[in-house]
């Protein structure tokens, strides 16, 4: 067995097992120089950990949407990280009119609730225009062609909203029953943090059991496996597809909501770094594949806040967390030297990739 | 009819959209004729006036009083939103959202009248464009392709009087021109009345006689034939060498930055447009050129000193390098894992340059400067007139290599490896030597042009090296043409000439650009200059109707 599989190995095998050998042995090395000089003590690991999740549940979000949409078309849909901006970037201007009229402190849950709606309504809108205009009479074309298109409908996006609201930074008004923190002896939780976790594990939750449970959900993954077939059994296609991109549209609005809670700010640019983020998060988890692209975001959020202390700060690098990306993108490609299809793999019957 | 209304909501929203996005505002700045019309005018006259003639052209009959219904109709509901949201906006104040619902808006969409007023206009002109557009529409196919040239010139001459003006003050004789067309904002009436006869008689000439001009000399014998293309050749050449004396600095700038952008396309067009590799991480060779040149050369590090052509074959060495390193993780992964795997890769040359833990050898994120010049026997490339025969120098090589590349085996090699990765496996075609050779090759020329590049702005920034320049690339080639030479040089120009070209607007640049991408992808997706293998792919049936026609047309 041993002596088949070294016969088998040629010599770009090999140089591949010694990068990511090189890399792991990095990793261990600088986790376990940090862990042993005790710079950071267990709350610190805790706040990382915390941080992490929240991020990355919220990358997780995004990557559902890129997820869905390539199992459905076979595309990047790099125009998401605009249908993300645009839902925050818009109920930020209801979030304001709550704030300045004092309505937002007297009913926050109310208030809350309304501000994200507007963001989903916002983003599945963008989302659908963007399906009908740009997309749908594509769907034939060859690969390179949609891909093109999306990135010029990203910058049309991108600029049309900064024609429509301006190019300052924006700040997002502070909810007040979310400030602070729960604390549990040295432990701490911020608040919003803490809401940002329960509110994306809900949807994600919730979409997923819509896929998973109703009758729409089982179309929408007939027609990823086979459109021909599907169209035979009596789906229709272009519904489902449009049905995808209203459930990535609202689960990037909500997602947009999250992050404008969390960093306080909305901007006209700000979905590009998170949309390269869900996208590497969905391919780690294998591309097409819902749980895969959840467990990626998550994965990938946690070694973003975790890892540049952990394995740099040993290592005696100055100012790891400069190149938290870095390694976010490292991972990835470790990842996919050892499993070229992403962790869970993909999902896709036939592989059209 | 129901199409027609359909068509004018679609352009009235366009039309909304310009305003409020803060176009026609911007654009207003800009008189096209001096105190006639100005270029936020003729951007939204523009849009309704491509409405009705749509509206004008889909009507199913041709009876000429349905044709000029339709382009009525839809005329009106163009006009009819703008005027919706002067309503809206004298009712509510737009302004809180949409910060470019100025009183200004409202002034120049009515025309500067008072509202009521200004609105009845509006209707009038969007009937009036409708009826126009429906004319155009019945008349005969020659007028309408002269009327086309001949109002896009006086638009583009408007456009780009910036350009032209300074350009034609260069030339002695020329200048008088500029007294006679341009005054200090727009053309001329009787300049633009004078342009408009002018090329109107020009292309009315050339439709009549240019037919008979190409086919007299298709009928030339081959000798005479070959001279006469190796003058134009020739002629070519000569116009490329002397371009930068003659344009002047702006001009000459404007030129380098395409040139460096065709050199980056040639290459990505090995790795994309022969090989079929979607690398989305381009930019890290073009960024490892520039800071090999950069620490190699730069006193500021003052590692070695060495000068700019000892330091080039370095940098175009580790480009290589590197691209075999990127080249082997990613050997086995295909279409998107690769193009996300290259893109981290991109990104994390980018980060490592940035970051602070490199900063005593890399410059960290104040870079690199006092990078020297590049001097071959006493001639320095210091401004962009001289860089730009560096950069000439660079493009003739690169397009000489990728043509010769093309055409030999390993070109071939490259192809059908796009066609079918498992078929050129079968076929004996080493796809680990094939794949790296490509990634190689498109390697080293992104170094050369990262090489010069450092050279041209004498420093390097981190800043200069993120994704967006590789999407940028992309765009170049595929809208150029995936794997056609001249098409990477079209498509540089268009995408990168000309938004220089229109720098003030420089707000609007990436819009105008983003939509520009969709439109052409929905269009014209096989590109401006493209391969004719890929033209014949994706146009399978237009073709064949294509060719039943040039047979009956031989018959």
């Amino acid at each position: 067995m041993l002596r088949r599989w070294i016969e088998r190995m040629t010599p770009t095998d090999v140089i591949m097992w010694l990068i990511g050998g090189a890399i792991l042995l990095m990793i261990f090395w600088g986790s376990a120089a940090t862990l042993s000089a005790k710079t950071y003590t267990a709350h610190h690991w805790f706040d990382f950990i915390v941080f992490g999740l929240a991020q990355g549940s919220i990358y997780a979000l995004i990557a559902m949407g890129y997820t869905m949409v390539y199992g459905i078309l076979r595309m990047i849909n790099f125009a998401h990280s605009e249908v993300f901006m645009s839902g925050p970037y818009t109920a930020y201007f209801v979030a304001a009119a709550f704030y300045s009229s004092g309505f937002l402190d007297q009913h926050p849950i109310i208030s809350l609730i309304l501000i994200f709606l507007t963001s989903m309504a916002t983003s599945t809108l963008v989302a659908v225009l963007l399906e009908r205009i740009a997309y749908r009479p594509l769907r034939t074309a060859p690969r390179l062609i949609p891909l093109i298109t999306a990135i010029g409908a990203s910058f049309f996006l991108q600029y049309t909203f900064r024609g429509f609201y301006g190019s300052g930074f924006q700040a997002y008004p502070v909810v007040k029953i979310l400030e602070g923190e729960w604390a549990w002896g040295e432990f701490r939780i911020l608040k919003f943090q803490a809401v940002v976790i329960v509110a994306a594990a809900i949807l994600m939750a919730s979409l997923y059991s819509f896929v998973q449970r109703t009758r729409v959900g089982k179309a929408i993954r007939a027609v990823s496996e086979d459109k021909e077939t599907s169209s035979l059994m009596g789906i229709d296609i272009d519904r489902m597809i449009v049905t995808t991109f209203v459930i990535g549209g609202m689960a990037a609005g909500a997602a947009g909501v999250l992050y404008a809670l969390m960093f306080k700010q909305v901007h006209f640019f700000m979905g590009f770094i998170p949309g390269i983020k869900a996208f590497t998060a969905a391919v780690l988890g294998g591309i097409g594949n819902i749980p895969g692209a959840m467990l990626g975001g998550i994965f990938l959020g946690l070694v973003e806040s975790v890892g540049p202390s952990l394995f740099l700060d040993g290592l005696g690098i100055v100012a790891p967390y400069q190149l938290k990306d870095a390694i976010a993108f490292t991972m990835l490609v470790l990842v996919l030297i050892f499993r070229p299809t992403g962790i869970l793999g993909e999902r896709l019957a036939v592989k059209k990739a | 009819m129901k199409q027609a209304i359909k068509l004018g909501l679609i352009g009235g929203v366009v039309a909304v959209l310009l305003s409020l996005v803060g176009m026609v505002e911007a654009f207003g700045q800009r008189q096209i004729i001096a105190n006639v019309i100005s270029m936020g005018h003729t951007l939204l006259l523009l849009v309704g006036l491509l409405m009705s003639y749509l509206a004008a052209k889909r009507t199913p009959t041709t009876e000429p009083i349905n044709v000029l219904t339709n382009g009525f109709i839809s005329g009106f509901f163009v006009a009819g939103l703008v005027v919706l949201l002067i309503i809206l906006g004298s009712l509510i104040n737009l302004r809180k959202v949409f910060i470019n619902a100025s009183p200004m808006l409202y002034n120049l969409l009515t025309v500067g009248m008072e509202k009521r007023a200004g609105s009845f206009l509006l209707i009038l002109i969007g009937l009036s464009s409708g009826l126009l557009a429906s004319l155009f529409t019945l008349a005969p196919p020659l007028l309408r392709r002269v009327l086309l040239i001949s109002v896009g010139s006086i638009v583009g001459a408007g456009v780009l009087q910036d350009l032209l003006r300074p350009t034609f003050a260069l030339w002695g004789p020329l200048s008088i021109i500029n007294e006679w067309i341009f005054t200090a904002n727009g053309l001329t009436l009787r300049g633009a009345i004078g342009l408009f006869i002018l090329i109107t008689a020009f292309s009315f000439f050339w439709y009549r006689k240019g037919k008979a001009i190409q086919s007299r000399f298709h009928q030339l014998p081959s000798a005479p034939q070959r001279i006469l293309k190796m003058t134009g050749i020739l002629t070519l050449v000569f116009i490329l060498l002397i371009l930068p004396q003659v344009l002047g600095l702006f001009l000459s700038e404007v030129f380098t930055i395409v040139g460096l952008y065709v050199l980056l396309g040639l290459g990505l067009n090995i790795v994309v447009g022969y090989a079929g590799l979607l690398d989305l991480g381009y930019v890290a060779f073009f960024a490892i050129g520039s800071y090999t040149v950069a620490v190699l050369t730069s006193p500021e590090l003052g590692f070695f000193n060495l000068s700019f052509w000892e330091a080039l074959p370095f940098a175009v060495v580790l480009g290589v390098i590197s691209g075999v390193l990127l080249g082997i993780p990613v050997l086995k992964m295909r279409g998107d894992y690769l193009a996300i795997a290259t893109l981290g890769f991109g990104e994390i040359i980018r980060i490592l340059v940035l970051s602070d833990f490199l900063r005593p050898w890399l410059g960290g994120a104040q870079g690199i400067g006092k990078i020297p010049k590049a001097s071959i026997a006493g001639f320095e490339f210091t401004g962009p007139q001289q860089i730009y025969y560096l950069i000439l120098a660079g493009c003739l090589l690169v397009a000489f290599v990728s043509l010769r590349l093309r055409d030999s085996r390993l070109g071939r090699a490259w192809m059908a490896m796009r066609e079918d990765e498992d078929v050129a496996q079968a076929m004996g075609i080493n796809l680990v030597a094939t794949k790296l050779l490509a990634f190689a090759t498109g390697a080293g020329f992104s170094a050369i042009s990262g090489a010069i590049f450092a050279t041209k702005l004498s420093s390097v920034y981190p800043h200069s090296f993120n994704v967006m320049i590789s999407i940028n690339v992309l765009c170049v080639i595929i809208v150029g043409g995936m794997g056609s030479i001249p098409g990477v040089v079209v498509g540089a120009a268009a995408l990168v000439g000309l938004p220089e070209l229109l720098r003030e607007f420089a707000e609007y640049r990436l819009l105008v650009y983003g939509a520009v991408l969709v439109a052409m992808m929905l269009l014209k997706p096989e590109g401006l200059w493209p391969e004719p293998v890929r033209r014949r792919e994706l146009h399978e049936d237009e073709d064949e109707a294509g060719l039943d026609q040039t047979s009956n047309s031989n018959e």
